[in-house]
C-alpha cells in the first residue's frame, strides 16, 4: 500500500484544480465541502501509509518513490519524488489532519464571504505545497514546497485585498520570507557543490567529505531560511501583521503548519546538525531568545489574534531550542502539541470574533463565558495546554524541551523557564479579558442580540482539537521506554543524532514539578491582576506594545532609506543620467549632422575641389609606399 | 631606338594636371566636360605606355573599354546638361545649387 | 643631353614625339584657357589628334584609329551640337570667380598632382607581372591581338559595355525629351524658371 503514497499530495492538488476551474460556479458551500473532502482523503491516505510503514521493521522504514526527472543539467539531476519515513509521515498526518478540521471550520466561518470558493482553492493549494515540502526526497523539491507555502501565505493573508492593511501585510510576509529564502538557496548551492547531490539520502551519506566549516555554513544558511519562514529573531515582524488574514488562515498557516516548516527542516537535516554542534548552539540560542522576547511582547498586546501570533513565535522559539540542543524528538512532540492547541486557540478566537461580528480588541470583550460556553471551555483547554499544566500534552512536550536544554546549558533552561511563566501569564490575561469580567461589548452591538456559540460546522473542529490537546499526552510519555512512542517511532530518522541524557528519577521529578510550578505561578499572577481589571498601563508598557520597536526600526532604518534610494534612482538616475545619456547620444548625432551638412554647399565646383584634394592625399600615400 | 616610356608618362601627367585644373577653374559646363575628356585621354596614354613596357595587350584592352565608356558617359552627361540648362541662357555650373545640405 | 639621346633614339621618332607632344599640350591649354566654348572644342580636337599620333608611335594602331573615329569624330561633334543647341557661345570671364581662393587652391592642387604623378612615373615600382598570353611581340597584327584578348579573356566586360551603350542611348532619348504637353506639366527641367520662356519650340534658349 505504500506505493499509493503519491495520492497524499495529489488529492489536494486535484481539489485545487477543480476549484480553480469551476469554483465560482460550484459556489458556497459545496466548494468548501469539496476542499474538505480532498484534504480528508489525503489524511486517510496518510493513515494508510502510516499503517503500512508500521508493518515494516524499524530499520526498514524508508520508502522512496520517484515520480519523474525534473531537470538534468551537467552533474545535477533533480528527481521529483517522495520520501516516506517516520518523520515525513508524522508531518503529513498532522498537516492533513489539522487542515481537514480547519477546512471544515472555514465552511462556517467564511459563509458570508463573496470569494468563498477562492478561499478554499488557495487552502488546497497550500496543503499541496506543504505536503510536497514534508514528503519530498530532495532539497530542491522541499524548496519548491517552501516557496509554494510562501506564495499561499501571501495569497491568503492578503485575501481581503481591498483592505490596504491586508494587502501590505501579505507583501510583508512575502518579503520577510524571501530574505530567508535567499539563505536557503545559497545553502542549496553549497550542498550541491560539496556533495554533488541534493537528495537527502545521498547528501547524508556523503557528509564525511564536507569540511566542518562548510557544514556549519550550510546549517546556518538553512537556519536563515527557517528564521524567515518560522518568524524568529530578527525576521519575526511579519507574523503579527499576517493576522490581517482570515482566522482559519492564521490557525492553519501561522500556527500549525507553515511556520513549523522551519523546525521540520532543522529536524530533517539532523545528521548535519549532529556533525557540527556549534551550529546547533546558535540555533538554540536564537530560538530561546526569540521565545523570551516574543513572550514579553505578548503580555502587552490588545488584539486577540496578535497575542496568539506572538505566542506562536515564542513556542517556535522553544522548538528551535529543542532542535538546536539535539532534542529532535522533543521538538517534533512540541510541534504536534503546539499544532493542536494553537489551532484550537485560534479557532476559538475566531469563533469569538465571528460571534462579535468582527471585533478583535480585547478591551472590548468580556464575560463571554456565560454566552459561549463551548468556546470558553475549548479556549480554557488550549490555555492550560500551552501553559504547561499536566495532564495536557503541552506540559509533557515543554518539559522534554526544558530538560534537554538544562543538559546543554543551565542558562538556556533558565531563559526557557522565565518564558514558561510569561506564557502562562499572558494566555491567562487573554482568557480573563475575553471570557470573564464585565461584558464590555454590550453597547456596541446594534441588534442587542447576544453572542452565541457557533454551529456544528465550526464547533466540531473545536471539540476535536481540544480532545487532541488532551490526548496528545499519550504520544510520548517519559515514564517508561515502551510509552515513549514518538521517540521509538522517530528513531530511524533522528536516532543517530539525538542527544541522549540520562537523568535520574529524582531529577525527572524535579523538572516536572518545576514546570508545574512555573505554570501555576503564571496562572496565579494573571488571575490576580486581570480577573477584575481591564487596564493596567504599568503592565502594558509602550515598548512591549510596539514589540520592542523592532518593526519601527526596520521601517526607519531599512525601508525608508530604501524608498529614498529608489525615489532618487527614479527621479535622478533614471531621468537625468540614463535618459540623459540616451538622449545625449541622439543630440550629439543630430548636432554633428547639423554641422556636417554645411559641407554640402550645392556648388559642383567645390565638390570637385574636394575630390581632387582627396586624390592628392591618396596618391601621396601611394607615393610614400612606393619605396621606389 | 624608341622613346623611353617615362617621357610618355610625363606628358600624360602634364596633360592630366591641365585637365584637372581646368575642371576646377572653368564655370562653363561644357568646357568642364571637355577638361574631363582631357583627363581621360591622359589616362589612356598612360595605359598604352605601360602596355608597351610590360608587353601586355591588357593595357590596350583597358583603353578600348575606357573609350567605350567615355562615349556612353558623354552621351548621358550631355543629355543631362541639355535637360538642366536648356531654359536658362548663359547658365554656369554654379547655378544649380539647390541640392545642398 | 641631346648627344647620348640621339645615340639611342632615331630622329624621326624623336621629332614625331616632340611635335605630337607640343600639339597635345597646346590643345590642352587651349581648352582650359579658351573663352569661347567653340574654340575650346576645336582645341580639344587638336589634343585628340596628338594623342592619336602618340598611339601610333606606341604601336597601338587600332586604338589610334578608334580614337579618331569615336572621340574626334563622334564625341567632339556631340559637344559642338550641344554648344549650338544651348547657345552657350557667349564669352565667359575666366579669371573672375565667385569664390575667392578657388583659383589658388586649384593651382596648388594641380601642382601637387603633377609632382605626385611624376614621382610615381619615374620610379620602377609599378611593374606588374609580365603576361605571357598577351605578349605584344607575337607575330600577329595589333588588331588581331586586341581582338583575341577582348573576345576570350575580357569577354564579360565587353558584353557589359555593350549593354551600357544601349542604356546610354535610352537615357539620352529620355533626357532630351520635352515634357510639356504629353505628360501634363510638372517635369520642368530647370528649377530656376523664368516666367517668359517660350515652351514647346526648338528653343535655342534665347
Amino acid at each position: 500500500m505504500l506505493h499509493f503514497a503519491y495520492l497524499i499530495p495529489l488529492f489536494p492538488l486535484g481539489g485545487f484544480a477543480v476549484l480553480l476551474a469551476f469554483g465560482r460556479r460550484i459556489g458556497n458551500p459545496v466548494a468548501g465541502w469539496i476542499a474538505t473532502v480532498a484534504v480528508g482523503a489525503a489524511f486517510a491516505m496518510s493513515v494508510v501509509v502510516l499503517v503500512s510503514l508500521f508493518a515494516h521493521a524499524p530499520d526498514a522504514r524508508l520508502f522512496t518513490q520517484n515520480w519523474f526527472t525534473w531537470f538534468r543539467v551537467d552533474r545535477l539531476s533533480v528527481v521529483v519524488g517522495l520520501r516516506v519515513d517516520p518523520l515525513s509521515v508524522t508531518m503529513a498526518l498532522f498537516v492533513t489532519g489539522v487542515s481537514a478540521l480547519i477546512h471544515l471550520y472555514s465552511i462556517g466561518y467564511m459563509e458570508h464571504d463573496e470569494d468563498f470558493a477562492k478561499f478554499f482553492c488557495y487552502l488546497n493549494l497550500f496543503v499541496f505545497s506543504m505536503l510536497m515540502l514534508v514528503l519530498s526526497s530532495n532539497l530542491l523539491v522541499t524548496f519548491f514546497g517552501w516557496e509554494g507555502v510562501g506564495v499561499c501565505s501571501y495569497l491568503l493573508v492578503a485575501f481581503w485585498f481591498r483592505r490596504p492593511a491586508a494587502a501590505s501585510a501579505g507583501k510583508k510576509a512575502m518579503i520577510y520570507n524571501r530574505i530567508g529564502d535567499a539563505g536557503f538557496l545559497v545553502a542549496l548551492f553549497l550542498v550541491f557543490e560539496r556533495t554533488g547531490s541534493l537528495n537527502y539520502s545521498t547528501v547524508f551519506a556523503r557528509l564525511g567529505q564536507v569540511s566542518k566549516a562548510n557544514l556549519v555554513a550550510i546549517v546556518l544558511l538553512l537556519f536563515l531560511g527557517a528564521v524567515g519562514k518560522s518568524a524568529q529573531i530578527p525576521l519575526f515582524p511579519w507574523l503579527a501583521d499576517a493576522m490581517e488574514g482570515p482566522t482559519p488562515v492564521s490557525a492553519l498557516i501561522h500556527a500549525a503548519t507553515m511556520v513549523t516548516a522551519g523546525v521540520y527542516l532543522m529536524c530533517r537535516i539532523n545528521p548535519i546538525l549532529h556533525a557540527v554542534p556549534v551550529a546547533g548552539h546558535v540555533v538554540a540560542w536564537v530560538g530561546v531568545v526569540t521565545a523570551l522576547v516574543a513572550a514579553t511582547i505578548g503580555c502587552a498586546q490588545t488584539d486577540i489574534k496578535k497575542v496568539l501570533a506572538y505566542s506562536t513565535v515564542s513556542q517556535l522559539g522553544y522548538m528551535f531550542l529543542a532542535a538546536g540542543t539535539g532534542a529532535y524528538v522533543a521538538a517534533i512532540f512540541l510541534m504536534l502539541a503546539h499544532a493542536f492547541y494553537k489551532a484550537l486557540l485560534f479557532l476559538s478566537a475566531g469563533s469569538v470574533i465571528h460571534a462579535l461580528d468582527g471585533e478583535q480588541d480585547l478591551k472590548k470583550m468580556g464575560s463571554l463565558r456565560a454566552f459561549m460556553p463551548v468556546t470558553a471551555v475549548t479556549f480554557f483547554v488550549g490555555w492550560l495546554s500551552i501553559a504547561g499544566v499536566p495532564p495536557f500534552s503541552g506540559f509533557w512536550a515543554k518539559s522534554d524541551v526544558l530538560e534537554n536544554a538544562w543538559a546543554v546549558s543551565p542558562a538556556l533552561w533558565a531563559i526557557g523557564a522565565v518564558t514558561a511563566i510569561l506564557t502562562a501569564y499572558y494566555m491567562g490575561r487573554e482568557f480573563f479579558l475575553v471570557f470573564m469580567g464585565d461584558p464590555r461589548w454590550e453597547g456596541a452591538r446594534p441588534g442587542g442580540e447576544a453572542p452565541r456559540d457557533p454551529g456544528w460546522v465550526m464547533g466540531v473542529p473545536l471539540v476535536v482539537l481540544a480532545a487532541c490537546s488532551f490526548l496528545g499526552l499519550f504520544i510520548d510519555l517519559p515514564f517508561h521506554p515502551t510509552w515513549s512512542f514518538l521517540e521509538r517511532w522517530l528513531q530511524p530518522v533522528v536516532g543517530a543524532s539525538v542527544a541522549v541524557h540520562h537523568f535520574g528519577v529524582t531529577e525527572l521529578w524535579g523538572f516536572g514539578l518545576a514546570d508545574v510550578a512555573f505554570a501555576l505561578v503564571g496562572i496565579a499572577v494573571a488571575a490576580a491582576v486581570w480577573r477584575v481589571a481591564v487596564n493596567r498601563p504599568a503592565l502594558e508598557p509602550r515598548v512591549l506594545v510596539m514589540a520592542w520597536f523592532v518593526d519601527w526600526s526596520y521601517d526607519r532604518f531599512v525601508a525608508r532609506p530604501g524608498a529614498a534610494i529608489s525615489a532618487f534612482a527614479s527621479s535622478v538616475v533614471d531621468t537625468r543620467v540614463i535618459d540623459g545619456a540616451v538622449e545625449g547620444v541622439a543630440r550629439i548625432v543630430r548636432s554633428t549632422g547639423e554641422r556636417l551638412r554645411r559641407v554640402q554647399s550645392g556648388y559642383v565646383r567645390t565638390y570637385a575641389l574636394t575630390i581632387v584634394g582627396g586624390v592628392v592625399i591618396i596618391v601621396a600615400y601611394l607615393v610614400t609606399r612606393a619605396g621606389s | 631606338m624608341t622613346i623611353d616610356g617615362s617621357w610618355y608618362l610625363t606628358l600624360a601627367a602634364v596633360l592630366f594636371t591641365i585637365g584637372a585644373v581646368g575642371v576646377l577653374v572653368r564655370r562653363n559646363v561644357l568646357v568642364m566636360f571637355m577638361c574631363i575628356e582631357l583627363m581621360l585621354n591622359a589616362a589612356n596614354l598612360t595605359f598604352v605606355t605601360f602596355s608597351r613596357e610590360l608587353n601586355d595587350i591588357g593595357g590596350q584592352v583597358a583603353v578600348f573599354f575606357v573609350l567605350v565608356v567615355a562615349a556612353a558617359e558623354v552621351v548621358v552627361g550631355l543629355g543631362i546638361i541639355v535637360a538642366i540648362f536648356r531654359r536658362k541662357v548663359g547658365a554656369t555650373a554654379d547655378d544649380p545649387h539647390e541640392l545642398r545640405g | 643631353m641631346a648627344g647620348p639621346l640621339l645615340a639611342t633614339v632615331s630622329l624621326p621618332d624623336l621629332a614625331t614625339f616632340l611635335i605630337a607632344a607640343a600639339i597635345v599640350i597646346g590643345g590642352a591649354l587651349g581648352v582650359v584657357l579658351g573663352r569661347n566654348p567653340v574654340h575650346a572644342a576645336l582645341s580639344l580636337v587638336l589634343t585628340l589628334f596628338g594623342v592619336a599620333v602618340l598611339f601610333v608611335e606606341e604601336n597601338a594602331q587600332f586604338l589610334a584609329a578608334v580614337q579618331i573615329i569615336v572621340y574626334t569624330g563622334a564625341i567632339v561633334v556631340l559637344f559642338l551640337f550641344v554648344i549650338m543647341l544651348l547657345g552657350v557661345d557667349r564669352q565667359e570671364r575666366v579669371l573672375a570667380d565667385q569664390f575667392r581662393g578657388q583659383h589658388l587652391v586649384a593651382g596648388v592642387l594641380g601642382l601637387l598632382v603633377l609632382a605626385e604623378v611624376l614621382l610615381l612615373g619615374t620610379g620602377h615600382w609599378a611593374t606588374g607581372a609580365r603576361a605571357t598570353t598577351g605578349a605584344l611581340n607575337r607575330p600577329l597584327s595589333n588588331v588581331a591581338q586586341l581582338g583575341r584578348a577582348i573576345f576570350t579573356t575580357y569577354l564579360l566586360p565587353f558584353e557589359i559595355t555593350s549593354a551600357l551603350l544601349v542604356v546610354a542611348v535610352v537615357a539620352a532619348v529620355v533626357l532630351a525629351r520635352r515634357f510639356d504637353r504629353s505628360f501634363g506639366g510638372d517635369a520642368g527641367p530647370t528649377p530656376e524658371e523664368t516666367a517668359d520662356v517660350p515652351d514647346g519650340d526648338e528653343a535655342t534658349g534665347r
